[in-house]
């Protein structure tokens, strides 16, 4: 039977890993409105709207390599691209992924091809970056709660 | 024979002597006849002779004179008696003609004689007016000397060329020796000699100012004949053979700027004056005239104006100098202020974020620490760790805002706010450290005072609570009121003062607040100093909390951007103090279709919290936005529809449906249109809602214009969401200030 002392630990590392996000900037407040939503009704909203988001944001990516590719890159396309992946990420409050669209988007103003190219790394990284993090999360998630189950209350 | 009256000649033998006499008579006869011819001929020469007709008289007395002669040639030898008949008729007439000739003269003489004595009076005349003449030839001739030397001092501002120049004109002018110019030393008891006219380099000879001759010369403004044997015209050593020239001296008034007094114009009261020497040519014999002495005079004077204006222009000159060189000094000194100026705000720039980063991790840490498990020193310890860095975040807050503040690069953040909620936090955030030092704190709001107003809330707050807080350390013991109420416009003329001048306006009213406290007081010397930056009025051992001394500066800062006006007043020391504070504050707008509301503070009891079956139609076409606004609809209990596109909109949209959300970039205006026309009456519409992160005001203006009924931004919370759509339900419009 697996202790308290197991389910405390992995609360505490869930809950030192969830800060770890907050303050290294990968998440911001949005991301906790997320969490509030969840409750019995929803058991699996958050994870359900950030499987959303991957699926979503790898669909633009696409796109964006594609579209940034072509010769005469169409940058009114390119742009309304990164607006969505801008809209998705501050929905479910990947600032780091929404930081670096803006940034993308003033390359696009510019209609600085280089520049959106070096910006559309920077989003990609940013991107993978959170996405390990979050997937991480859910792990230590499933983690926990399998330990909670099993776990008899005394 | 008649017996003839001759007398026949005694010695006929006399030949010779009756030949001597023939011969006689026939020149006398000649003469007789040749005299009136002569007479005729120049008369007609001279055609002004007035006397024609005495001429005449004359002539005929000589003719026949001269008949008388000749016919007397005849009488000598024997004559027939028609020869005597003739010599006497002829005798006869000349008679008659002789004595009216005579008679006549007695007339003429006299007129002859007037004649050549008013010809010698003419001719007195004629002379006295030659001389006349000369006299006036020469004054105009010195009247031009006087222009050309009038022109040539005045062509030149350079008082050395003026000087020069006089010197050599007049000596040409009047042929002189010798010229000279003594100007007063710069003691004023000496004249020096400063120039001359022959020799070039005149060594700095100097005479005493007070000497009687000098005295003289300057007492009068005309020329003076001195002598030259006088130290100003001894000019250079001279045997006694040859006898000077006669000398002249003349004052020049030196003028300065502050002689030109308009009162007394004619009155110019110098003390300076210079003099001018002239002498004559020795051994000339020449004497000084009088239009001479005059042209000196005139001179004398113009010199004077030149001078005048030399010497304006001159110190005009200097004076421009003196400011091109302030000038470039200024301009220095600003460029050095600038770069000053840019330094600083480029250190302050750097170490705001260099400060505070650390500063924050501190405190983040400090307060995690906290909250783990800790042995009570630990505890202590950390809690100071925690005092400490608040104070010092505090501090450099406070640092940083003054330099902003300073510079006038900080802007207040207008915005409404409610009033009555910032004086009540206040209250509440020092009621506890108040009842800890056991002061009763009061708050007295005005009945009359605004619930809401525009302007910067963070501040006032910051302000309120400063001088509160200043209230409550510097008091031990009693109470401390807190009041506020909005100065009527009657009123608004007993504030003002020198540096507070309120003006009453239709969109903003004054709110006084006043602090009043039974502390240690503040005596009368130290009340300037008090917003004066770190200066701090107890000495050190008795203060008995930190303080950085900044935050009263900063509070009238704050209280001069509101347009204000911030004083204390006390009666003395231990017997408390006042401190009041005026700020302009506006009134919230009010728009004639849409009344703006504001999402309120979260006020969970007063808010309808079950939203349960309240259908709402989410339309976003970003699938994440989608899910998370649905998810937030769904936890506040309502039933969600979503669609992705305007059209699928519009076809699933029906009365049923309460809100409409939708992302702002979404045709929302199109369907917004759609919906009002498709469903009419207001009561019974569905709402529609735009959700947007844009905070620009163009977006809230559209959406008011094509008739949406509410903007919200994003990102949404739980209990905003739930908040806005309380109000949405309640008054129908929601309108978010952006």
């Amino acid at each position: 039977m697996a202790g308290s002392g197991l389910v405390d630990q992995l609360k505490k590392q869930l809950e030192a890993f969830t800060a770890s996000l907050f303050s290294e900037g990968f998440l911001d407040d949005q991301f906790t409105q997320l969490q509030q939503l969840q409750d019995e009704s929803n058991p699996d909203f958050v994870v359900e709207v950030v499987s959303l988001f991957f699926e979503d944001s790898e669909r633009l990516l696409n796109e964006l390599a594609k579209a940034l590719d072509q010769q005469n890159a169409d940058f009114t396309k390119v742009d309304a691209h990164v607006h969505q992946l801008k809209g998705s990420s501050s929905s479910i409050g990947a600032q780091g992924v929404q930081r670096a669209c803006i940034a993308f988007r003033n390359c696009c103003e510019e209609k600085n091809i280089e520049g959106c190219l070096k910006c559309l790394q920077l989003v990609k990284q940013e991107y993978t970056l959170v996405k390990n993090k979050l997937q991480t999360m859910f792990k230590l998630e499933q983690q926990l709660l399998a330990a909670q189950r099993t776990s008899f209350p005394m | 024979m008649d017996p003839c009256n001759c007398i026949e000649p005694q010695w006929p033998a006399d030949e010779l002597l009756m030949k001597y006499q023939y011969i006689s008579d026939f020149f006398i006869a000649l003469a007789y006849f040749s005299i009136p011819l002569e007479l005729i001929y120049f008369v007609k020469k001279s055609a002004v002779f007035p006397y024609r007709w005495v001429l005449v008289q004359f002539g005929a007395f000589i003719v026949l004179c001269g008949a008388t002669h000749l016919i007397n040639l005849w009488t000598f030898g024997m004559h027939s008696r028609t020869v005597a008949v003739v010599m006497t008729t002829a005798k006869a007439l000349t008679a008659a003609v002789s004595c009216a000739t005579a008679l006549m003269l007695v007339h003429i003489i006299p007129d002859l004689l007037s004649v050549k004595t008013r010809e010698l009076f003419l001719k007195n005349k004629a002379a006295e007016l030659d001389r006349e003449m000369g006299l006036i030839r020469t004054q105009e001739e010195t009247g031009r000397h006087v222009r050309m030397l009038t022109h040539e001092i005045r062509s030149t501002l350079d008082r050395h060329t003026i000087l020069k120049t006089t010197l050599v004109e007049l000596g040409r002018t009047l042929a002189l020796e010798e010229c000279a110019l003594w100007m007063p030393t710069r003691t004023g008891l000496e004249l020096q000699l400063s120039y001359t006219l022959r020799q070039h380099n005149p060594v700095g000879y100097t005479v005493p100012i007070h000497l009687p001759v000098i005295n003289q010369v300057f007492s009068s403004n005309r020329a003076v004949k001195i002598s030259p044997n006088s130290p100003v015209a001894r000019l250079r050593p001279f045997a006694g053979k040859y006898v000077p020239g006669e000398v002249v001296a003349v004052r020049v008034p030196l003028l300065h700027l502050s002689n030109f007094q308009i009162n007394d114009w004619p009155e110019l009261s110098t003390k300076r004056y210079a003099l001018m020497v002239l002498m004559l040519p020795s051994d000339s014999a020449r004497q000084w005239h009088v239009h001479e002495l005059e042209l000196v005079e005139v001179v004398a004077d113009q010199v004077a104006v030149a001078l005048s204006h030399a010497a304006i222009l001159e110190e005009s000159m200097r004076a421009r100098d003196l400011l091109m060189e302030q000038n470039v000094a200024l301009d220095l000194a600003r460029r050095e202020a600038e770069t000053a100026i840019r330094a600083r705000n480029d250190f302050l720039a750097v170490m705001n974020h260099e400060m505070r980063t650390p500063m924050h991790a501190i405190i983040a840490l400090s307060s995690l620490l906290q909250e783990t498990e800790l042995s009570p020193e630990q505890r202590l310890m950390v809690e100071m760790i925690l005092k400490s860095s608040n104070l010092l975040a505090t501090l450099i807050n406070d640092v940083l805002d003054l330099s902003r503040l300073e510079d006038g690069s900080l802007q207040l953040e207008k915005g409404t706010f409610n009033l009555h909620s910032v004086f009540k936090e206040v209250f509440n955030l020092i009621k506890p450290v108040a009842s800890v030092n056991k002061l009763l704190v009061t708050l007295n709001l005005a009945s009359d005072m605004p619930v809401y107003a525009v302007g910067d809330e963070k501040r006032l707050m910051q302000t309120i609570l400063n001088v509160s807080g200043n209230a409550i350390k510097f008091s031990k013991e009693g109470s401390i009121s807190i009041a506020a109420f909005v100065i009527k416009s009657e009123s608004l003329r007993e504030y003002r003062n020198a540096e507070f001048f309120p003006v009453p306006s239709d969109g903003h009213f004054y709110l006084c607040v006043q602090v009043k406290d039974m502390g240690s007081g503040i005596s009368p010397q130290d009340i300037p100093k008090l917003f004066t930056k770190f200066t701090q009025t107890q000495p050190l051992a008795t203060r008995n909390s930190g303080g950085s001394g900044l935050g009263l500066a900063i509070c009238k800062r704050f209280v001069n951007l509101m347009d204000g006006h911030i004083w204390i007043e006390s009666e003395g020391l231990g017997k408390g103090c006042t401190a009041s504070f005026i700020v302009k504050l506006g009134f919230p707008e009010r728009h004639n279709e849409t009344k703006l509301l504001f999402v309120p503070k979260v006020q969970a009891n007063h808010v309808q919290t079950n939203f349960a079956g309240l259908k709402v139609l989410v339309l976003d076409d970003n699938g994440v936005s989608r899910s998370v606004t649905k998810g937030l609809l769904m936890h506040l209990g309502c039933n969600v529809t979503t669609v992705g596109s305007s059209d699928e909109c519009i076809r699933v949209v029906s009365q049923e449906h309460k809100v409409v959300f939708m992302d702002v970039s979404m045709d929302c205006y199109e369907v917004a249109s759609h919906i009002r026309e498709r469903f009419g009456k207001r009561h019974e519409r569905p709402l529609v809602v735009a959700l947007t992160g844009n905070t620009d005001k163009a977006t809230k203006e559209n959406c008011i214009r094509f008739g949406l009924d509410g903007v919200i931004l994003k990102p949404v919370s739980v209990d905003k969401m739930r908040n806005v759509l309380a109000e949405l339900l309640e008054h129908r419009v929601l309108f978010e200030a952006m």
